[in-house]
């Protein structure tokens, strides 16, 4: 399942970075100079714990960070061959939605609460495809087809408080698809929904991502997720990728140390890791406020050394390693 | 419209009949607390009336009774249309308020909507420039709307439009003495009714322009908002289609609380630009101490104030799919 299927890069990101703004003068890097790639066809996890600056990346891809309080920098946001970096806000208003289309965390309060499944979706699909107002209920009933929604008829009339979870966040992807997207953003997808309900959406995810051969970025702190529906993974930790590789080499071979702290800390059989549960790592994710000058798991680390602390590590690719990762002192051997 | 919105229908329905009836009987128990009643109301502005006239006419009008007797005649009476009759108009009461009722529900009605009108979009506006100069000009202007009572915009208005640039009337609802056609007509009452909508609603759009712009910030902040950008919509449909309408939500429950105190202000505008309406009507019924008037006006007052909460309700729960509808 998790053989690589790499084509060209479908979406490439260079050195982004979201800045917020504390004060008038004062700004913190929350995301720093991440670089990453999706290809045509292939899911990458973007794992970590909470406030490591994932959803912040995401946003920042689709320009929906807030722009008031935030900045974004990037040498480059390619996207199906397009920059995205130097669109006009107008222009990237054409691509969200179309080309790539965003899935959020929780459903409920995703959907808009007064106006009908019906109405949310056909809005989406006019929009970007030139359809009469009866082609586009057909294609909403299509797309509730194809997001599993059983009698989708009768449910189009529907308001998103008279729905389940698992409902919700598949007419939240039967949106995402409205405009045929070449990449979907899944924001922690399944994180609101209970077990049995999270494990339906992310077979659907995966299913339509095959299916349809879309690229996905999808975000997640939950490993299992991870294992079951990605090709590669980028851990991050702190507003940076601590580590990255296909997601075999990276779960059976991890050289950085957080990498191995996220999947020794996991409990027994089960891959979560909500932040609290990480009892072999001591310490918490420092904030992008009063993150270290050297690495920034320096603190937590178990392997560091006072060379740790003079800069941040950047992403290498050491030979006879099959993952990239930022360390100065990472583990070589496979651990126990 | 489902089975449920009817019997959430029904039920209010009756909750209104018993309010209504509420109201009747502690109006009518409030007005026999005042000493004195009509006959000594007449006989004291007269001055020539003696004891056995009054008593007669104490007989007449059935104020001989006990208060519980007069109550339930009076009751008896309403169920069947008839709110009594004013000695000092020489009239019924029902004819004499719905002649002047008219005027009213045009004046309230009118506020209603230019308040609710040009206050969201005051507060759109605000909300959509936030801590921009628009949005600190519109909060100046909306302060002195606020802060400035309606008899002071009224005359300022007055002074300004009618005396100095003689653009509108001064007061009244129709020019008289002038033979309209239909059309001249609405065109002659919507002149007269520009100066007293303006100073009723005035007050109210700052409210609601606040209000919005609160609910507007509030809203443009939640999840499915940023849904909406997601889908690639520009702002402007983003606001008119996805926030506006939850934005309202605090506007229209407002506008319910507020109606009865918009009929206290209408009271006074009617007064001001000396409109033929109820408002008047009750302010010269208080003063001339005409209990049969005063208390049908208040009758129709809360009649007409129940119905609009009703309406308001209606609204609300149209607008908003998650309210509960049973109970
Ligand atoms: N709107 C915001 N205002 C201020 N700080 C924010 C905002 N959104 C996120 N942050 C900060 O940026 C960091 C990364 O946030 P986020 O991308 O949401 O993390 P993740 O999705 O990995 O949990 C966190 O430290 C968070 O506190
Ligand atoms: S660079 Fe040093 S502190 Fe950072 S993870 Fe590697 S060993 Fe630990
Ligand atoms: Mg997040």
């Amino acid at each position: 399942m998790q053989e690589q299927e790499q084509g060209a890069a479908l979406l490439d990101v260079r050195k982004l970075s979201v800045l917020i703004k504390q004060s008038s003068r004062q700004k913190v890097r929350a995301v720093d100079a991440v670089s990453f790639s999706v290809g045509v066809g292939e899911t990458l996890a973007l794992v970590g714990e909470s406030g490591a600056g994932k959803s912040l990346t995401a946003m920042a891809i689709m320009r929906l960070h807030k722009a008031q309080s935030m900045g974004v920098e990037a040498d480059s946001i390619r996207l199906d061959g397009q920059e995205l970096s130097t669109l006009s806000d107008r222009e990237i208003r054409k691509i969200r939605g179309s080309t790539m289309a965003m899935i959020f965390q929780d459903p409920l309060s995703s959907l808009n609460p007064v106006l009908t499944v019906e109405r949310q979706l056909v809005e989406a699909i006019r929009l970007h495809n030139d359809m009469s107002a009866a082609a586009a209920r057909q294609r909403a009933l299509e797309l509730l087809d194809m997001v599993r929604i059983p009698a989708a008829k009768s449910r189009l009339g529907e308001y998103s408080h008279r729905l389940s979870g698992g409902m919700r966040q598949r007419v939240m992807i039967a949106m995402a698809l409205a405009g045929n997207p070449k990449l979907i953003l899944a924001d922690e997808p399944t994180t609101a929904l209970d077990v049995t309900i999270s494990a339906q959406i992310l077979d659907l995810l995966r299913e339509l991502q095959t299916e349809l051969g879309v690229g996905m970025l999808f975000i997640t702190h939950d490993l299992h997720a991870v294992r079951s529906i990605a090709h590669r993974v980028a851990v991050m930790y702190s507003g940076r990728i601590v580590e990255t590789g296909n997601v075999e080499d990276v779960f059976s071979r991890p050289h950085h140390p957080y990498t191995e702290g996220l999947l020794a800390a996991r409990p027994h059989g089960s891959f979560s890791l909500d932040g609290h549960k990480l009892r072999e790592i001591p310490g918490t994710v420092p904030s992008p406020a009063d993150r270290p000058a050297g690495c920034a798991f320096g603190p937590r680390c178990n392997r560091s050394q006072p060379d740790c602390e003079s800069q941040p590590p950047s992403l290498r690719n050491e030979t006879g390693a099959r993952t990239s990762f930022a360390c100065y002192h990472p583990l070589k051997e496979v651990p126990a | 419209m489902d089975r449920q919105f009817w019997t959430y229908l029904g039920w209010r329905v009756l909750q209104s009949l018993v309010i209504i009836a509420i109201v009747i009987v502690g109006s009518f128990l409030l007005l026999h607390l005042v000493p004195g009643d009509m006959v000594d109301v007449l006989g004291g502005q007269r001055g020539d009336m003696d004891a056995e006239l009054m008593a007669t006419l104490r007989e007449r009008y059935g104020l001989d009774q006990p208060v519980l007797v007069q109550l339930l005649n009076y009751v008896g009476s309403v169920l069947q249309g008839d709110l009594g009759y004013s000695y000092r108009n020489a009239t019924d009461v029902l004819s004499l308020v719905l002649q002047r009722l008219p005027a009213t529900i045009l004046l309230v009605v009118c506020s209603v909507i230019t308040a609710v009108f040009f206050g969201t979009m005051a507060g759109v506006i605000a909300a959509r420039h936030a801590h921009r100069p628009i949005d600190v000009i519109i909060s100046m202007i909306v302060l002195v709307f606020y802060a400035t009572p309606i008899f002071l915009t009224g005359l300022g208005l007055v002074i300004v439009f009618s005396v100095k640039l003689k653009l509108l009337p001064i007061g009244g609802l129709i020019t008289p003495g002038v033979d309209f056609s239909f059309l001249e007509l609405v065109g002659d009452v919507a002149l007269h009714l520009i100066l007293p909508v303006f100073s009723l609603s005035l007050f109210y759009i700052a409210i609601y322009a606040r209000l919005a712009r609160a609910s507007m910030l509030q809203v443009l902040d939640q999840d499915y908002i940023r849904t909406a950008y997601a889908k690639g919509l520009s702002t402007y449909n983003v606001i008119i289609g996805h926030a506006l309408r939850n934005a309202l939500l605090p506007v229209v429950t407002m506008v319910g609380l507020q109606i009865a105190e918009l009929f206290g202000g209408a009271v006074l505008t009617e007064t001001i630009f000396s409109l033929p309406g109820v408002g008047r009507l009750a302010y010269d019924a208080v003063f001339e101490r005409d209990y049969p008037l005063i208390l049908g006006v208040l009758l129709v007052c809360a009649f007409i104030i129940i119905v609009v909460n009703l309406i308001i309700d209606i609204i609300y729960t149209l607008l908003d799919p998650r309210v509960e509808i049973s109970r």
